[in-house]
């Protein structure tokens, strides 16, 4: 055997598992999403018929699927806005402070985003509960008894209810990632700031926001995206879509309508249209937080 | 602390300082209040009779109430679903790394015909997450027989986290010097010994990462397993526990859901305790993942 055809053997026996599971589970239905979503497909056994872009028209008449795509929109701009705003505020108070318990709150914010969404979600609905949660039941200890509701089941307050839940879930991991980020500007930076008397807010937002810039832009992608896959968890355990539908969003719906419906060639459409409106909203915000100057 | 004494020497005000000081305090204490009092809540209500959890969410458990742990193992059946689950994060774990580690071996260190073609596939493959093609995943499968199976969940599970890994791998490979391999070659080492001789233990810090992010992706995920998996004996712990959840909710039975939700706590804290600064070190070696 040549040192030639002994290496091509070599090279191919390393890619080809990898590939193998890639391909079958990855690739593969990738590109079934594209194709089957242009056929009315409506049963394991029945044979997809073609309807070209039928499906795509129907989404925009289906007012459930708007309902869900206007849930999906609140918690894809509320809940990075306030995340991202909470954990980087943290992470200047941890990281300019110094204060001596800086690895204490370190270890426990964090800690929330090791924990399974089912537990997470199972935990914040009994928070929630109206009888047994201690959300209503503290809201009447201290005098705002009138307060107190049944918050996963009002249209008002769920899905800002769930909101809540996935900042809880999610606010600790980007601290980190902000703190690594901040310990890595120049010290000089701030001292220079604070001879120059600059008070810690004008610091934070003159050095560390700026400086931090090209990590806060891909936090933001990154957590626009964990939006879109944790929503379905956490609204399947916490709310299954209720009331009324008023917590559905899209990636719940999209399994409704497949496993629920065996609307399968629709199913495929609406994970058609999500994947483009995300990739979309990926590159706009990019284009929105670029740098003039830079 | 030099920065801030400097100012408060200059402004001349320490009790300023030591005020500002007591409100950041005060915003982290509660802070670390709102993130801890839940899962304390549900350690306490673990321990709770049934009527002791209706009555208040405040009152500490009268006497600990092991019977709920009890009936967690015996009529949840948490003790099966993590067994399930140990198995196929194990499993999972076996297929990443079997698969990732000469995959990034030949893309990170190789030159030949399609090297890039491959690694652009993969570096794409992050992009795209698990419910957009769980209807042609779930159709693929059924087609192939494979549903229903904790090997070939473990198989699809290795497959999700193939982009990432052989992404940080195949930079943590390029960054190691061609001597040792040389070497190994001038020994007349051939290449699969070279590879898991001398690479894989150069690249174990990366694969450690690997390891423990895996640990946790595989242990807390919840479509695949809720889609693939249709056997109750075969479910795993996430599925386990939301199937309880639906079950109490009508009992009005909370005993057991909280003592399982303890059970499966448990090993996230150890592991978490263990690892707190692998893990947190290994976000920044891998820059950042959702």
């Amino acid at each position: 055997m040549t040192m030639k055809l002994r290496r091509r053997i070599f090279i191919a026996c390393c890619l080809l598992p990898g590939l193998a599971i890639f391909g079958l589970f990855k690739v593969y239905p990738t590109v079934q999403v594209f194709g089957k979503s242009l056929f009315l497909w409506t049963g394991i056994d029945d044979a997809p018929k073609f309807v070209g872009l039928q499906n795509f028209i129907d989404l925009f008449h289906d007012d459930v699927f708007l309902l869900s795509l206007r849930n999906t929109g609140f918690l894809m701009l509320a809940v990075p806005a306030v995340t991202l705003t909470v954990a980087l505020i943290n992470a200047a108070i941890l990281t300019r402070a110094q204060l001596k318990e800086r690895a204490f709150y370190r270890t426990v914010f964090f800690f929330p985003s090791i924990l399974s969404f089912v537990v997470i979600a199972i935990l914040w609905s009994f928070i929630y509960h109206p009888t047994i949660g201690f959300l209503n039941s503290g809201l009447e200890r201290i005098g705002l008894g009138q307060w107190a509701m049944s918050w996963l089941g009002d249209q008002r307050t769920v899905m800002g209810a769930l909101a809540v839940t996935m900042i809880w879930q999610a606010a600790g991991y980007y601290m980190v990632m902000y703190m690594a980020g901040i310990d890595g500007i120049s010290p000089d930076l701030y001292e220079a700031a604070n001879i120059d008397g600059a008070t810690g807010f004008r610091q934070f937002v003159h050095i560390t926001v700026p400086m931090l810039w090209e990590i806060i832009r891909i936090t933001i992608v990154f957590s626009i995206n964990g939006v879109l896959a944790i929503s379905f968890i956490i609204v399947s355990v916490m709310t299954a879509g209720g009331p009324d539908r008023h917590s559905e969003v899209v990636m719940t719906y999209l399994y409704g309508q497949a496993f629920a419906n065996s609307n399968f060639g629709y199913a495929m459409a609406i994970g058609v249209f999500v994947f483009i409106v995300s990739l979309l909203l990926a590159l706009l915000s990019n284009r929105l937080t670029e740098r003039r100057d830079a | 602390m030099s920065e801030m004494v400097y100012r408060d020497k200059k402004g001349g005000g320490k009790a300023s300082a030591l005020l500002g000081r007591t409100v950041l305090r005060i915003i982290l204490i509660a802070q670390t209040l709102a993130v801890v009092y839940p899962l304390v809540w549900n350690v306490l209500a673990s321990f709770k009779t049934n009527e002791e959890v209706m009555e208040s969410p405040w009152t500490l458990p009268s006497s600990l109430n092991w019977k709920n742990y009890a009936d967690a193992f015996t009529t949840a059946k948490i003790g099966d679903y993590m067994l399930n689950s140990v198995l196929v994060v194990a499993l999972s774990l076996l297929f990443l790394i079997v698969t990732s580690v000469p995959t990034a071996y030949v893309l990170g260190r190789m030159r030949f015909k399609g090297r890039k073609f491959l690694s652009n596939l993969y570096m794409a493959g992050l992009f795209i997450g698990g419910v957009y093609v769980i209807v042609p995943l779930f159709m693929v499968m059924n087609h192939l027989h494979m549903l229903d199976s904790r090997f070939w969940l473990s198989a699809v599970y290795a497959a999700n986290s193939l982009p990432f890994s052989v992404y940080l791998l195949t930079g943590f490979m390029k960054s190691i010097p061609a001597d040792f391999e040389e070497a190994a070659m001038i020994d007349g080492c051939g290449y699969f010994v070279t590879m898991l001789r001398i690479m894989m233990p150069m690249t174990r810090p990366a694969i450690l990462t690997l390891i423990i992010f895996g640990f946790f992706d595989f242990w807390n995920e919840y479509v695949l397993a809720l889609t693939l998996i249709t056997t109750d004996a075969k479910k795993t712990i996430p599925i386990g526990l939301s199937n309880l959840m639906q079950i109490q909710q009508f009992a009005t039975d909370w005993g057991a859901l909280f003592a399982g939700l303890v059970i499966v706590l448990i090993p996230t804290v150890v592991i978490y305790a263990l690892l707190q600064k692998k893990l947190t070190e290994g976000m920044m070696l891998g820059g950042v993942k959702g």
